[in-house]
């Protein structure tokens, strides 16, 4: 259902105008990343991947997405219903704090964790005198990457929830049905799409994580650096090559998340 | 709806169970994840002397950056609302090989960790880069100025505004159009007169993101930046330098400024969808 006017050299002009922006913005970027990895051949690639420390920063990188997807799945779960099952005071307030992480910069989401956990916290003494290490070592890291990830589940699944509505729960707890069965058989079919959607958006940002975790990080190498902060590292020591060869990974991971995007979102509104 | 089963069901108990159980762990997670962390920003700042935070506040070099940090994040948002119409329009409204290959790549800033598209976009944009030897031609420097910051900044925020335009679009009548046009109106006319006024908000909304992720960005624009002081260091570079030298009175002082701008860049906002729109959201 085109309309008529809408063709001819203008739409060329526009489409080549956005081929173009986009090719030099997103896909050069990629092109660069793949080929400065590869360029002194697959054997200094191969030895840059599966360095003692960039398999360390491999394995701190999944630990800290996994830990960060189920919190937030969990979270994003319990916060959606929550909010659009039920009425209460104060929604709105819970859902500004939920939706606080996006507006706030990664650095200072890494200071206020320092501030709560640091030395100069009332949490310290509690924290030293039982062994509890959270800044500058992993669970430090585990919770930047919670906390700017926070939003990301609880928000794909509200406005979907939201235009669903609270009749068919409602119908359903009339005839007698429990809280999770209600969960399971009546609203989880409706997010199912949604839910998975968000889940990918949680690893796509958990993954990739630099200033916060940065802030939070003790920069110590095999210990407390995940891949970008590897990857900050190379580059930092002119190791360019290892840099990008590291980086490709995450480059391999950002389109595979890409292409599941898009087939979730195919699936999703194919099934709608 | 809404306001019927406000007015009737007002006291009433949801008949919805699990009430108690799902607050209960939303609050938990909610209150360990933010809150706290959030009330010890705040027991924190009071604990600082005014006089000292103003001083931090004010020193030139802190104050060049918040210069810096802001001309760059207007700018590139000011480039990514232009490109991210024209995107939003060409993958609306035109039908073209590869269109869904385009629609998919939009979202990748989000997927690429800002660490590697930094780094990447350095090298491309250094005097000897790819992108870089030709701007060197006409002897512009991209990378370690404030242009190569405005082009990891357009890099960051173009999905945001792509993703605000596009489904507003889609839901513009085309009767309208059709009617503009049978009235004899010219194109351009029908864009700004009949079109325009529909997606403005959704414009104005995805600039604001954009700006407000700009500002804070930190893992592409170091990178690129240089970070000359008084050139291209940005504020969250600030913070984290005194951040290094465990100064968490400068650090948070720096950062309540950054925030104070957050708060009223999403505040500015707010007020112009109150203005041009009934504001569309999930939550009563």
């Amino acid at each position: 259902m085109k309309i008529r006017n809408n063709q001819g050299p203008l739409k060329w002009f526009f489409i080549g105008i956005s081929a173009v922006f986009l090719f030099i913005m997103l896909i050069l970027p990629l092109i660069y990343v793949l080929v400065t990895g590869l360029k002194k051949g697959i054997s200094v690639y191969l030895a840059a991947v599966t360095d003692e420390y960039a398999l360390k920063a491999v394995g701190l990188t999944i630990e800290a997405t996994i830990i960060s997807v189920i919190v937030n799945t969990v979270f994003g779960l319990f916060a959606a219903w929550t909010i659009t099952k039920f009425r209460f005071r104060g929604k709105k307030i819970i859902s500004t704090l939920i939706d606080l992480p996006l507006t706030i910069s990664p650095i200072i989401a890494g200071l206020i964790y320092v501030l709560t956990f640091g030395r100069q916290s009332f949490l310290y003494p509690f924290l030293h005198e039982h062994g509890i290490d959270i800044i500058f070592a992993v669970p430090g890291i585990v919770l930047a990457t919670i906390f700017v990830t926070f939003p990301f589940i609880s928000r794909e699944l509200i406005p979907v929830l939201t235009a669903q509505g609270t009749d068919e729960e409602e119908a359903a707890a009339l005839m007698g049905a429990g809280g999770f069965r209600i969960f399971r058989e009546v609203t989880f079919p409706h997010i199912k799409w949604a839910f998975l959607y968000g889940i990918v958006l949680c690893t796509a940002r958990a993954m990739g994580e630099f200033g916060a975790v940065s802030v939070l990080s003790g920069h110590l190498r095999g210990k407390t650096n995940t891949m970008p902060l590897y990857i900050e590292l190379l580059y930092q020591g002119y190791d360019f090559t290892g840099a990008f060869a590291v980086s490709s990974i995450l480059v391999i991971m950002a389109l595979l998340i890409l292409i599941l995007r898009n087939l979730l979102e195919h699936r999703g509104k194919s099934e709608n | 709806m809404g306001s019927i089963t406000k007015t009737g069901k007002k006291k009433t108990k949801s008949v919805i169970p699990g009430f108690g159980l799902s607050f209960g762990i939303t609050m938990a997670i909610l209150s360990l994840v933010v809150i706290i962390p959030l009330c010890s920003l705040i027991v924190f700042s009071s604990q600082l002397s005014f006089h000292e935070f103003i001083e931090t506040v004010t020193r030139p070099r802190v104050l060049s950056s918040y210069r810096v940090s802001i001309l760059t994040a207007l700018a590139a948002s000011a480039v990514n609302a232009v490109m991210g119409l024209i995107l939003a329009w060409v993958l609306v409204r035109y039908d073209f090989p590869g269109k869904r290959i385009m629609d998919g790549l939009i979202e990748l800033p989000f997927a690429l960790p800002t660490a590697v598209a930094g780094i990447s976009l350095t090298h491309l944009t250094v005097e000897d880069g790819w992108v870089g030897s030709f701007f060197g031609k006409f002897g512009i420097r991209v990378a370690y100025t404030k242009f190569g910051i405005i082009i990891a900044l357009v890099f960051i925020g173009i999905p945001f505004v792509v993703r605000s335009v596009q489904p507003v679009l889609e839901k513009v009548e085309k009767e309208y159009e059709e009617a503009a046009s049978m009235l004899g109106a010219s194109r351009f006319r029908i864009f700004f007169e009949v079109i325009f006024p529909e997606i403005f908000p959704a414009l104005i909304a995805g600039f604001t993101m954009a700006f407000a992720r700009s500002i804070g960005e930190y893992g592409s624009v170091v990178f690129i930046a240089g970070n000359t002081p008084y050139e291209t260091e940005i504020t969250p570079l600030m913070i984290m330098s005194e951040l290094q030298e465990f100064d968490y009175a400068s650090a948070t002082s720096i950062a309540l400024v950054m925030l104070l701008i957050a708060f009223l860049i999403l505040f500015v906002n707010a007020v112009i969808q109150s203005y041009t729109s009934k504001i569309v959201s999930g939550i009563e």
